[in-house]
């Protein structure tokens, strides 16, 4: 009964908040995409292209949370076996892997023209495509054995391991010489970006995040539900 | 009709600034359906299951 006790309670809160991320959700986003197209200026260098930016910086800056995120519920799965970690850091994988390709690839589309190449193998770029690779062998290790929990405490211990990555991806721009510009938003002394464009930017961030911890939220009930119907199954067989 | 063409154009850079934006819709829309697709359908499986146990 204890067991169940945790996911019962989540399911009662992750209820009650949940129609208000969504409509949070739909908001931002659309705020976000009007400011970012229609508001926001070109640049004086890069002129419209500048606008994939808030496509990239939000989608780099989830794919980076979200293994945070990851990270911390695969600690909490391995210390405390709380059965909803574990079924929180597994949601959360395909998302992050989501954001980490949609960085890659609007982060290409934005190198072609501003740098002359879709891609160079310097730190920055390298380091992200190594948090997708540590998304994708996360999944494929969780699904490789026959008993889930035994896929579960593996993939804990990966997702931990990359840790290593987040700082690297980081600080890659000051520790490396990089095609890819440093810090601008996050940065010691405040951003240097213009207010013009910060604001969209942090909308767009801000809309991402929620959109994340919807469909998170949602997976996690959604995984939760299936549980219940499985020992459901299992008892009415006996 | 020429203030649609400017916008789209995106100053030239339009083969870049729409496949980015385009994919982020494709990926992040792609993950929501799947998302509330699968939790309807199970729950859904779980309101029958406890009908018929009643």
């Amino acid at each position: 009964m204890f067991r169940l006790a945790n996911p019962n309670r989540f399911m009662q809160w992750s209820g009650k908040i949940l129609p208000w991320c969504a409509i949070a959700t739909v908001l931002l986003l659309g705020a976000g995409l009007y400011l970012a197209l229609f508001v926001a200026p070109p640049d004086y260098q890069q002129g419209e292209s500048v606008r994939i930016m808030y496509v990239h910086v939000p989608s780099a800056y989830m794919a980076t949370m979200v293994y945070a995120l990851m990270a911390a519920a695969s600690a909490m799965a391995l210390i405390w076996r709380h059965p909803v970690a574990d079924i929180a850091a597994r949601e959360a994988a395909p998302l992050g892997a989501g954001f980490t390709l949609l960085c890659l690839v609007s982060g290409s589309l934005w190198g072609k023209p501003m740098w002359g190449t879709w891609w160079v193998w310097d730190a920055r770029l390298t380091s992200v495509l190594v948090l997708f690779f540590l998304y994708l062998g996360y999944i494929a290790l969780i699904n490789a054995f026959d008993e889930p929990t035994r896929g579960a405490r593996a993939g804990a211990i990966l997702a931990l391991v990359g840790v290593v990555n987040l700082p690297i991806i980081k600080f890659s721009v000051d520790w490396w010489n990089t095609l890819h510009q440093p810090a601008s938003i996050f940065r010691l002394g405040g951003p240097t970006i213009a207010a013009s464009m910060l604001w969209p930017l942090a909308v767009m961030a801000l809309g991402f995040t929620l959109l994340f911890v919807t469909l998170w939220l949602m997976r996690i009930r959604s995984a939760l539900i299936a549980a219940k119907l499985r020992a459901l199954r299992l008892q009415q067989a006996v | 009709m020429e203030a649609l063409d400017h916008f789209l154009a995106m100053g030239g850079y339009a083969r870049f600034v729409w496949p980015a934006y385009a994919l982020a819709v494709i990926v992040l829309g792609g993950f929501a359906i799947e998302t509330i697709v699968t939790y309807r359908k199970r729950q859904r499986a779980l309101d029958e299951a406890e009908k018929r146990r009643r």
